[in-house]
Formats: structure tokens, sequence, C-alpha cells
């Protein structure tokens, strides 16, 4: 167990070097670089800026030299931990970053919670009352929740909040603690913004999590071991929890390291929908602005996120079932 | 005079109700058990001989039900509520499957050893922890004295270094040894009644052996009786006492083993005797087989269910009219019109 641990995580920095080599190259290769896109912006504002003063930014910002040169240069400074500074927002990329990321997380985990939370048992409920009116019911809401896009639910539900009860949903802290330093307050009037975003989020995984649980179920619940442990007497919603359920799960947890990456991307929309002050939208405007450390330095921390949770994911599988942990060893 | 049984089923219907039209899996089988007894319960795949010894389990999955008939039996060790018995008999067919009453005679008095030892552990939980599990579902000890308790289980069914095997997945097992712990498992609580469903099928023919040994070295020393289901002739021969032999759903005869060996009466048993290849047959001569196929469930037979593969077929009245399981000689009873004249006149 301990051997397979260290094993995944000498992968790691390997993983971490293909993925930024990847990620920078992908970021570099629209064409024109930040100034390009800085000028456009300027000039559309009226402003206008002389050759030589972007020449001098050119130098400053090492944009003239060839792509590798520039690669190499950035991920020395990432290895001391410098991320750089944004060209576009001139302050450092990790002080950009931090506070959206710790919102960004806590967002994707919330609803990563919520969905298995609500899914878990939905399936196990439809699988055990198959073909019950219930389990139809669920059935059909699994469906139309699947079939519902978030932003397109984030809408809707912003809407009807605006709409009859008079109130807004977006953001995730009231007018008064937005710019305000961390406190119990603050962090009290997340938790009442932070619901929205976490169910809007979490209610098409919630749906298809639920899809998967029950089929995983039903074919558990046909198994032997269901009858056998039935035959020796045990109380039906313990025997159920005890051995097809456990079963059932097992190939689910290692779905929760595609979960993460999915929660990030998928929250992009849904954050620029509500205005909510996570990474997402920074992201965006990076890249429209051709802002490539920013850009850079947020797909790297994806890719870390990413990387940790396959890596969470398969140590909680090899916990969880003997079977994987023994053929590791 | 004969010794009163534990187990009574008269009559036991079970049928599962498909969208396709309802299949009579049991269709009125009627046998009784005795203290110390094996009963083989004989019969080709689908006759319904698993699904009987389920219906005693109760643990008939839906759609199907036992719809029908009593299945008497006189606890050993569970008190039942007096409300519930006649004469010392609690009809199982009454009981709620998954109620308090039939739990705590599933496991505990009537024990199962199920068809597919290879997956009938779950393969993420160890040996010992499903002993345990079992044991203390129906006696009162704790961790410790239950593990001690399934330690010697491992032991009595021969399993090497139990110690070892209790910390051990079931895939981590070779097949013999498996089945072995499930025998552990299924007498876990000194069950009065064990039903083998096919117990042999799976392994290969040398454990075969040793398994049919160990389990009536077993029945002998505990006095247990068992219901032996198998569909192998050769089988019943070695561990039966008394022989039902099963044609779709239906008892078409039952004996002491060796009056259906020697003495079968219902064509079918005869048919079935047949077909055993025996080391006396010349070489090179063509197995005897049984002509035909088993009907489609929803396709049953009118009349006698074995007419159209019967050698004796007599028309007008096999197809016309079900014959009823009557005695024939000493303890033999067979379900034929060839020994029983229908009733004219219909």
């Amino acid at each position: 167990m301990v051997a397979y641990v260290i094993k995944r995580l000498l992968l790691l920095p390997l993983l971490l070097f293909i993925f930024s080599v990847f990620a920078f190259f992908v970021i570099q290769a629209p064409p024109g670089d930040f100034l390009t896109s800085y000028i456009a912006e300027l000039a559309a504002s009226g402003t206008s800026i002389d050759q030589q003063q972007i020449d001098a930014l050119r130098q400053l910002y090492g944009l003239d030299q060839p792509v590798a040169i520039q690669y190499v240069k950035w991920v020395t400074r990432v290895l001391r931990g410098d991320l750089g500074v944004s060209l576009d927002w001139q302050r450092p990329n990790l002080q950009l970053i931090k506070d959206r990321l710790i919102l960004t997380v806590s967002i994707a985990l919330l609803s990563l919670l919520f969905t298995w939370a609500v899914a878990i048992p939905i399936g196990i409920y439809s699988a055990t009352h198959q073909y019950s009116w219930a389990d139809y019911l669920f059935t059909v809401l699994n469906y139309v929740g699947v079939a519902t896009p978030s932003f397109m639910l984030a809408l809707v539900l912003m809407w009807v909040a605006f709409k009859y009860f008079g109130v807004s949903v977006t953001g995730l802290f009231s007018p008064e603690y937005v710019d305000a330093p961390w406190s119990l307050g603050r962090v009290i009037d997340l938790l009442k913004h932070i619901w929205v975003p976490v169910v809007i989020l979490g209610i098409g995984g919630t749906a298809r999590l639920a899809r998967i649980m029950r089929a995983n179920l039903l074919d558990e619940l046909r198994k032997p071991y269901v009858e056998m442990a039935r035959a020796k007497g045990l109380p039906e919603w313990q025997l159920v929890l005890r051995y097809p359920v456990r079963l059932a799960i097992n190939p689910l947890i290692s779905t929760i390291g595609w979960y993460l990456p999915q929660i990030f991307s998928g929250s992009l929309v849904v954050a620029t929908v509500l205005n909510l002050p996570t990474i997402g939208p920074m992201f965006l405007r990076s890249l429209i602005t051709q802002d490539m450390f920013l850009a850079g330095a947020i797909v790297l921390i994806y890719c870390c996120l990413a990387i940790i949770g396959t890596l969470i994911s398969d140590i909680l599988l090899a916990w969880a079932d003997p079977r994987i942990r023994m053929e590791e060893s | 005079m004969q010794e009163q049984p534990i187990l009574s089923v008269r009559d036991l219907r079970t049928y599962f109700f498909l969208d396709e039209g309802i299949v009579r899996a049991v269709d009125g089988v009627s046998f009784e058990v005795r203290a110390g007894e094996v009963v083989g319960l004989v019969g080709e795949s689908g006759c319904g001989k698993s699904v009987t010894g389920k219906s005693i389990l109760r643990i008939v999955e839906p759609p199907g039900r036992v719809v029908g008939g009593e299945i008497l039996y006189r606890p050993q060790k569970v008190s039942i509520q007096k409300a519930q018995q006649a004469n010392g008999f609690v009809d199982l067919a009454k009981l709620d499957p998954m109620g308090r009453e039939m739990r705590s005679i599933r496991g505990a008095e009537i024990a199962l050893i199920p068809q597919e030892p290879m997956a009938s552990f779950s393969p993420v939980h160890t040996i010992g922890f499903q002993l345990v599990e079992a044991i203390r579902l129906h006696q009162a000890v704790d961790e410790e004295e239950a593990r001690l308790i399934a330690l010697e289980r491992l032991r009595e069914v021969g399993v090497p270094s139990p110690e070892q095997r209790f910390h051990a997945y079931s895939w981590e097992l070779s097949g013999g040894l498996r089945q072995r712990a499930i025998i552990a498992m299924a007498l876990a609580c000194n069950p009065a009644l064990l039903i083998a469903d096919e117990p042999t099928t799976a392994i290969d023919v040398t454990t075969q052996a040793q398994v049919l040994n160990l389990l009536r070295s077993l029945q002998r020393e505990r006095r247990m009786a068992i219901i032996f289901i198998t569909h192998d002739l050769g089988v019943i021969a070695q561990v039966a006492s008394y022989v039902v032999v099963m044609y779709l759903g239906c008892v078409v005869e039952r004996g002491p083993v060796e009056d259906i060996f020697h003495s079968p009466q219902h064509p079918y048993t005869q048919a079935l005797l047949r077909s055993i290849p025996s080391l006396r047959t010349p070489p090179r001569s063509f197995l005897p087989a049984i002509e035909g196929s088993i009907p489609h469930p929803f396709n049953r037979p009118p009349g006698c269910p074995f007419h159209p593969r019967c050698r004796s077929f007599m028309p007008g009245t096999c197809d016309r009219q079900q014959p009823t399981l009557q005695p024939v000689q000493g303890l033999q009873w067979a379900s034929c019109f060839l020994l029983h004249p229908a009733p004219q006149g219909r």
C-alpha cells in the first residue's frame, strides 16, 4: 500500500512536466501575444502607444525570444515558487489566484459532497425498489437533470429568485463582505450564498451518479453472495448496505478523480453567469488577453488538482477494495 | 411407525409473474424430510428443484412468489410465537419472507449451501467477517467467542490453518477450500436442516468426492437432515436415503433410494436411469437419451407434463388429465396413469 502511494507520487513530477509543456504551447499557439491584444485594447479605447514603448515592453517580458526559451524561463521561475506576474493585472499571479482558488475548491468539494449525499441514497432506493413509482419518478428526474445544462439552470434559478422572491443570487458574498478580510461573519455570509452554485453545479453530476449507482447496484443484487447473506438471516436493509452497496460504490470511487477537474471547467460558464469570484472567469479572461503567465499558472494548478484528485481516488479505491490492494503489492 | 418429519412440504406452488406470462416453476410439490435423513431432489435443469429449495427458505426473488401450499417446519431451537404454530409446526409459507420469524429460522434452523460457492462470498469482506456475522446473528456471543466458533467450524470442515484463512478473502482460496468455507458458514449455527443446492457441480471430481464425504460425515455426527438438490443421479445414489424426482415443477416419483434405483415406476425415472452410462454397456454404443427436450416454461403441455416425451404415452388420457402422486408400493409414490388408471367418464 505504502509502496503503491510512493510509486504514484514519484510519477507526479513527470506528469506535471508533460502537462506544463503542453499547456504552455497551447497557450502560445494563437497568433500574436499579450502585447498585440493590449495594443488592440488601447486602440479601442482611443489611446495610442508608440513602437519604442512596445519594443521595450516586449523585451521586458521576454516576448521577443523563441517560445522554447520563454518556456524554460517560465518553468525555472515556477520551480523556484514564483508563478510570475500577470501582464494584464500587473499583480503577482499567486496573489490573484489564491483567494479565488480557495472559493473554487470549496465549491467543487461541496458540490462533490452534495452529489454523493443525494445520488447514492437515490440510487440505492431506485435499485432496491426497481419499477416502483418512486423509481420511475427518480428516473424521470434523473434524465431531466442530466439533460439540463448547468448554466441554463443557473439562469432559470436567477430569474425565479429575482422575479418571485426579489433576491439576487449572484456572487458569493453580500455587498458589505465582498472586499472585507476573512472573518467569521464573512464565512457565514459565504455559506449563505455558496449553496446556489453548489446545487447548480451538482445537479447534473447527481443525476448521472444516481443512474450509475442504480445500475451497479442492480447488477450486484443479482449476485449469489446476496442470496447467501439472505439465507444467513440478515435483515434486508443491513444486508443491502453491507454487501451489494459496498461493491456497487467501489467503481464510483475511481471517478472522484475525474470529477474535480470536470467541476472546474464546468464551473466556468456557471461562474460567469452567476458572477462568482472563482478561477473560471479569470482563466477565461487571461486566455482572451493572452496573459500567458496567468493562464499558464492556472492550467498548472488545474493539472496539479487533477493529478491529486486521481491519486486520492486511487488510494481510496485501494483502501476500499482488497482486490486492488493485493494486486498492487 | 415412522418418525415424525421435521419438514413437510405440501402442494407447494411457486410461480414467477413475468411480463410474458406466469411461469409455474414449482407446481404442487409434496414431500417430507425426517431428522437425520438425506433427501435427494433430482431432475433436469429448470425442473424447479432449486426454486423448491429457495421456497423453503423463503428467499425466492421477485417476480417469483410462493403462491400456495404449506411448508410445515418443526423448529428445533428457535421459539416461534404460539399463534404461528400448530402441533409444533410452523407454516413457513405463511410467514413474512423478510420478517423476524423467518429470519430467525433462516441460517439458524435451515441453512443453505448455494449453487455457486465461487461467488457466494462477498469479495471485499474476509471469510472470517462473514462467518462471525452468521454466528452472531443467531447466537448471543461476543466477537471473540464468535471468532473461536468460526475457527472451530473451519477446522471441522477440514480447512487447513484456519487462523490464516480467517483473514483471507474468498478469491484467495482454491475452489475446494472455498466450498469448504461455504459449508462452514452454512453450519455456523448448527442448523437442523441443510439445503444443499448442487453443492458439487462447480468443483472438479476429486474435490467433489471429498466434499460429499465431508457432508455425509457431518450429517451423521450432527443428525442433521439434508435436502440434496442435484441433477447427478450418481451423487444421489451415494448420499441420499430418500429420492424425490421432479419434472417441470411437479413431483413425478418419490421413494427410498433403493426402490427408486432398482424398481423405478414412472417412465421419466426409468428413462433417467437408462441414460446413465454403465461400465457394462458395450463400447461404441449410443448413450440412451430421453427423446425431445424440456418444453418452454410458457408452453406447459396439458395433462401429464411428461407425455410429449413419454414412451408409454396413452393418447386421450395422458394429454387430457393430470395424474396425481399416489402410493405404489411401500414408501414409493408415483404419478402416472399406467399405475393408477385415470378416473373414467370425463
